[in-house]
C-alpha cells in the first residue's frame, strides 16, 4: 500500500491517426480487449499498486468517460478519503477552460494537486497501454534519488520499424540516469522508449509547471524534461511486459490481435493485477448450433450463431447465421446479421451490419465502420 | 428512527438443499451457481430490485459463509442503500436464549424486531431455490386490489406432476379455498411457488399464535396457511405466467441450465428486460483457441477454451485443454480439465481439476463431481458417480 503517492492521469490525448475512432472520443475511451477501455489498464495499474487517491484530466468529450469511470466504484476508488477526482478544465480569469499542452494542463488541475496530502506524484498520459505494478519503480526512485523516474520499454529502433507518432527516446548512462531524450525523432538509434509515466515530488512537480508557465512553455516533454535534463535527475526504470502505443489505427488493430496471443493474455490479463472496468451484468456469451468460433476473445452477453476468426468481440454483439467475421474487431451492442462477411473490419459501437453485406479492409488500413452507422 | 417502507421482502435462504448431494455440502442451496455466471439468489434478488423492493432481508442458517461473502453490501443488486439494503439475518441468541430456525415461519418469527424497524404494510416471503423472473409490483397490485389478507402465487404445473407440489384449489374470482399439500389425488394444477404477500399485522399475529402453539413445525405452507383459512381469512392466488424452476434436485438443476441453450430459451438472459444481477469478477473475455470449438453452448468471462465444447453450460475462468471433449455438461467456476478429457452428461462443481485423459460420466445419469476434486491422470469417474468435495482420484 503506497500512501505517498496519488496519481494524475492525462486522458485528454487526441491522435488523427486513430481516425474515425477518435471523433466522438479521446483515447483513453477507446475499447480495447473485448471488454475494456484504454483507461481501465491505466487506472488499475495504479489501483494495483496501491495508490488511491487518483485526479482523471480529461479534455474535449469527457461525457462517456465520465459515465465510464462514474464514481470510481468499479475500481474501488469511492473512498471516504482520497478516491477518484476528474478534473475537466473550466474557465477563470487564469485558465482559458482549453489546453496548449500539458503544462497548462496540470496548471488547471493545480487545486487537487495542492490538495492532494500525498507527497509524490504519478502522472501518467493515456495512449501507452500495458500492465504492471509500481511498486518497483517507486523503490528504484528512492533508492536513485531521482528528482524524476520514468517507465519505458525497448522497442525496435526507428530505422528498424519506422518513426512512431509521439515515441520519446531515451539514451542512459549506465546508472540509469538519462543523459538525453529525442522527441519525435526519426533518426534516433536508441531502443528505449518513454511510455508516459512519470514519478515526481509533488512539490517539484508544482514548481516546474509553474515555471514553464512563467515562460510560456506548455509542452511538458520538450519544456520541462528535455530542458532540464542537466539539472534535475531523471532516471529510467524499465518495463519487461507488453506494450502497445495507440498511435494509428493500425496499431489499434494490432493490439487487438495481440490480445489473441496466450502470452500477450497472461501479461496483460494477468491474475494477480486484475484488470477492473465498468460492470455491465451481461448474460454469458451464449453459441448457437453453427457457431464456429477460432482464436477469438469474445466478450459477456454476446450471441453468436455465425463463424468468427481471428477476431475480438466485446459485450453484446451479436452474430447472425451464415455470418463470416475474420481478422475483425466488433465493439459492443453492435449486430452483424446473417450471411455477412466481415475481414480486416472495425466496427464501432452499436452498428448493424445489414445481412449479405460485404465489408473488407487491409492490415495497414482497417476499414473502420463509425459508431451507430448501419451498413 | 424508523424508515417506511411499503414493503419488505424476508427471503428464505437457510435451507440446505440435501437433495443436491455434494453441490451443497459447503455451501447453503441458494448460493449454487447457474447459468454460467449466476447463483440462485442473484434471481429472487435481482427481482426485487427490478420490482421496486430495496429492502431484503437473507434468512440464513446452513453454511452461510458462502452466501455471506457473495452478498456482501448487496452492491451488485444495487441493495447498498442508506435504509435498507440487503441484510443478512442469521439465527441469534436474545437475552439468555437463542435458536435456530426451526421452521420457515419461524425464521420470519425471529426476526419481527427486524421487520418493525420499517413499519411495512406488507412483507414479501420468498425462497431461495427457484429461477424465474417476476415483478413483484403486480402481485402486489393484485393482492391490494382483492383486498386480501394473503397472496400466494402459484403457476400451472402438468397435471401429472401436480401431486408434487402444494396445490391451491381456488373459485373463480382466485379467492383460495383448499390448500392440499402434496395430494396424492390433485383436484386442480395451480401449484404454490413458495412466493407470499402478507398484511404484515396480519400475519404477525398468526406467527405469534404459531410460536406459541409447541406442536406445530413453524411452516408456512403446513401451518400458517392452513390456520389463516380455517380462520376465514381473504387468500388469493395470484397466477404468474412464465419460466419457474424448482432447481432442488441434481435433475432439476440440470434440466434448467440445458433449457437456456434452447435456440430461443423462454428464460432469456440477454434481454435488457428485467436484467439478473449478480457479483461480477474482473475477468477479461473468454477466449476460444486455434483448437476450440464451442457449439450450443454458454462460456462465461475468462474462459480459455482449447477443446470441444458441446450443448454444455460452462461458468467463469473455466480451461479446456487442447482435445478435451464436453458434453451436456455443467462446469462451474475455475475448474481445469486438462488435455484429451472426457466429460459427458456431468455436473462439474467449482475448482475441480482434471488432469490429461480423465473421463467422466455416460450418456443416461448425471454424474456429480463436488468442489476441489482432483482427478489425476487416466482417472475414470463412472456414470451416476458423486464425488464428494475435495476428493483425489486416482487411476484403477
Amino acid at each position: 500500500m503506497r500512501k505517498d503517492v496519488f496519481g494524475l492521469v492525462y486522458a485528454g490525448e487526441e491522435n488523427i491517426n486513430l481516425r474515425e475512432l477518435v471523433n466522438l472520443r479521446s483515447v483513453s475511451a477507446l475499447p480495447v480487449g473485448g471488454r475494456y477501455r484504454v483507461i481501465d489498464f491505466t487506472l488499475s495499474n495504479m489501483v494495483n499498486s496501491g495508490i488511491r487517491n487518483i485526479g482523471i484530466i480529461p479534455k474535449k468529450n469527457y461525457q462517456s468517460l465520465i459515465d465510464h469511470v462514474g464514481s470510481g466504484k468499479d475500481w474501488n476508488l469511492d473512498r471516504k478519503t482520497d478516491g477518484l477526482f476528474i478534473l475537466p478544465p473550466y474557465d477563470t480569469f487564469e485558465n482559458t477552460g482549453s489546453y496548449n499542452g500539458l503544462v497548462d494542463t496540470l496548471k488547471g488541475a493545480s487545486a487537487y494537486i495542492r490538495r492532494a496530502p500525498q507527497k509524490y506524484c504519478l502522472l501518467t498520459g493515456s495512449f501507452t497501454l500495458f500492465n504492471c505494478d509500481y511498486y518497483g519503480m517507486f523503490e528504484r526512485h528512492m533508492d536513485t534519488g531521482a528528482d524524476i523516474t520514468m517507465l519505458y520499454n525497448e522497442e525496435p529502433t526507428c530505422a528498424e520499424k519506422g518513426a512512431h507518432f509521439k515515441d520519446l527516446r531515451l539514451t542512459m548512462n549506465d546508472d540509469g540516469r538519462i543523459t538525453d531524450m529525442q522527441y519525435r525523432s526519426e533518426k534516433s538509434s536508441q531502443k528505449k522508449v518513454g511510455m508516459d509515466v512519470y514519478l515526481v515530488r509533488k512539490d517539484l512537480l508544482e514548481y516546474l509547471v509553474d515555471d514553464a508557465m512563467a515562460h510560456g512553455k506548455y509542452n511538458f516533454v520538450t519544456d520541462v524534461l528535455i530542458k532540464n535534463l542537466k539539472h534535475l535527475k531523471i532516471y529510467g526504470y524499465k518495463h519487461g511486459g507488453y506494450v502497445s502505443r495507440l498511435s494509428s489505427a493500425a496499431s489499434y488493430q494490432q493490439l487487438n490481435m495481440d490480445f489473441l496471443k496466450p502470452e500477450v493474455q497472461d501479461d496483460l490479463f494477468c491474475k494477480e493485477r486484475p484488470i477492473y472496468t465498468k460492470v455491465k451484468d451481461g448474460a454469458p456469451a451464449k453459441y448457437g448450433s453453427e457457431a464456429l468460433v477460432k482464436n477469438s476473445l469474445i466478450g459477456s452477453g454476446c450471441v453468436i450463431e455465425g463463424e468468427v476468426e481471428n477476431s475480438v468481440l466485446f459485450r453484446g454483439v451479436y452474430v447472425g447465421k451464415g455470418a463470416k467475421i475474420k481478422n475483425s474487431i466488433v465493439m459492443q451492442d453492435s449486430r452483424i446479421y446473417e450471411n455477412t462477411s466481415l475481414d480486416q473490419v472495425i466496427v464501432d459501437k452499436r452498428v448493424n451490419v445489414r445481412p449479405y453485406s460485404n465489408l473488407v479492409g487491409s492490415q495497414e488500413y482497417p476499414l473502420i465502420i463509425p459508431k451507430g452507422a448501419v451498413v | 428512527m424508523v424508515v417506511k417502507k411499503q414493503c419488505v421482502a424476508m427471503l428464505l435462504a437457510g435451507g440446505q438443499g440435501s437433495r443436491l448431494g455434494a453441490l451443497t455440502k459447503k455451501r447453503a442451496k441458494p448460493a449454487v451457481p447457474y447459468g454460467g455466471k449466476y447463483k440462485i439468489i442473484d434471481f429472487p434478488l435481482s427481482n426485487c430490485v427490478n420490482s421496486g423492493i430495496d429492502t431484503v432481508g437473507v434468512l440464513t442458517q446452513y453454511e452461510p459463509l458462502e452466501l455471506n461473502e457473495y452478498i456482501g453490501t448487496g452492491a451488485p443488486w444495487d441493495l447498498d442503500v442508506t435504509a435498507g439494503g440487503a441484510l443478512v439475518l442469521p439465527p441469534y441468541v436474545s437475552g439468555q436464549k437463542g435458536e435456530w430456525y426451526s421452521g420457515t415461519a419461524n425464521a420470519i418469527y425471529q426476526n419481527i424486531p427486524f421487520i418493525e424497524r420499517y413499519d411495512p404494510d406488507y412483507i414479501l416471503v420468498l425462497s431461495g431455490d427457484h429461477i424465474y423472473k417476476m415483478d413483484y409490483s403486480d402481485m402486489l397490485d393484485f393482492h391490494r386490489k382483492k383486498g386480501a389478507d394473503a397472496t400466494i402465487a402459484v403457476i400451472e404445473v402438468p397435471m401429472e406432476e401436480a401431486s408434487r407440489f402444494g396445490i391451491m384449489n381456488t373459485d373463480e374470482e382466485g379467492k383460495i379455498v383448499e390448500f392440499e399439500e402434496k395430494p396424492p389425488v390433485p383436484k386442480s394444477n395451480t401449484a404454490s411457488m413458495g412466493i407470499y404477500i402478507f398484511n404484515w399485522k396480519t400475519i404477525r399475529s398468526y406467527l405469534m399464535q404459531d410460536n406459541d402453539d409447541p406442536h406445530s413445525d413453524n411452516d408456512f405452507g403446513k401451518n400458517i396457511i392452513p390456520a389463516m383459512l380455517t380462520a376465514g381469512e381473504k387468500l388469493y392466488a395470484y397466477v404468474f405466467k412464465g419460466y419457474w424452476k424448482d432447481v432442488g434436485t441434481i435433475d432439476s438443476l440440470w434440466e434448467s441450465n440445458m433449457e437456456l441453450l434452447d435456440d430461443s430459451p423462454q428464460l432469456d438472459l440477454h434481454a435488457d428486460w428485467f436484467r439478473i444481477f449478480s457479483r461480477n469478477y474482473a475477468l477479461p473475455p473468454h477466449y476460444v483457441g486455434e483448437s476450440g470449438k464451442v457449439v450450443n453452448s454458454i462460456i462465461g468471462d475468462g474462459c480459455k477454451i482449447y477443446g470441444e465444447v458441446v450443448n454444455s453450460v460452462i461458468s467463469p475462468g473455466v480451461v479446456i485443454g487442447r482435445g478435451s471433449v464436453v458434453r451436456d455438461s455443467i462446469i462451474m467456476k475455475e475448474t481445469e480439465i486438462g488435455k484429451s478429457c472426457t466429460v459427458n452428461k456431468s455436473i462439474l462443481d467449482e475448482e475441480v481439476t482434471l488432469e490429461d485423459n480423465v473421463y467422466i460420466g455416460g450418456e443416461q445419469k448425471i454424474t456429480v463431481v463436488g468442489t476441489g476434486v482432483y482427478a489425476t491422470k487416466g482417472a475414470i469417474i463412472s456414470e451416476g458417480d458423486m464425488i464428494e468435495p475435495n476428493r483425489v482420484l486416482k487411476q484403477d
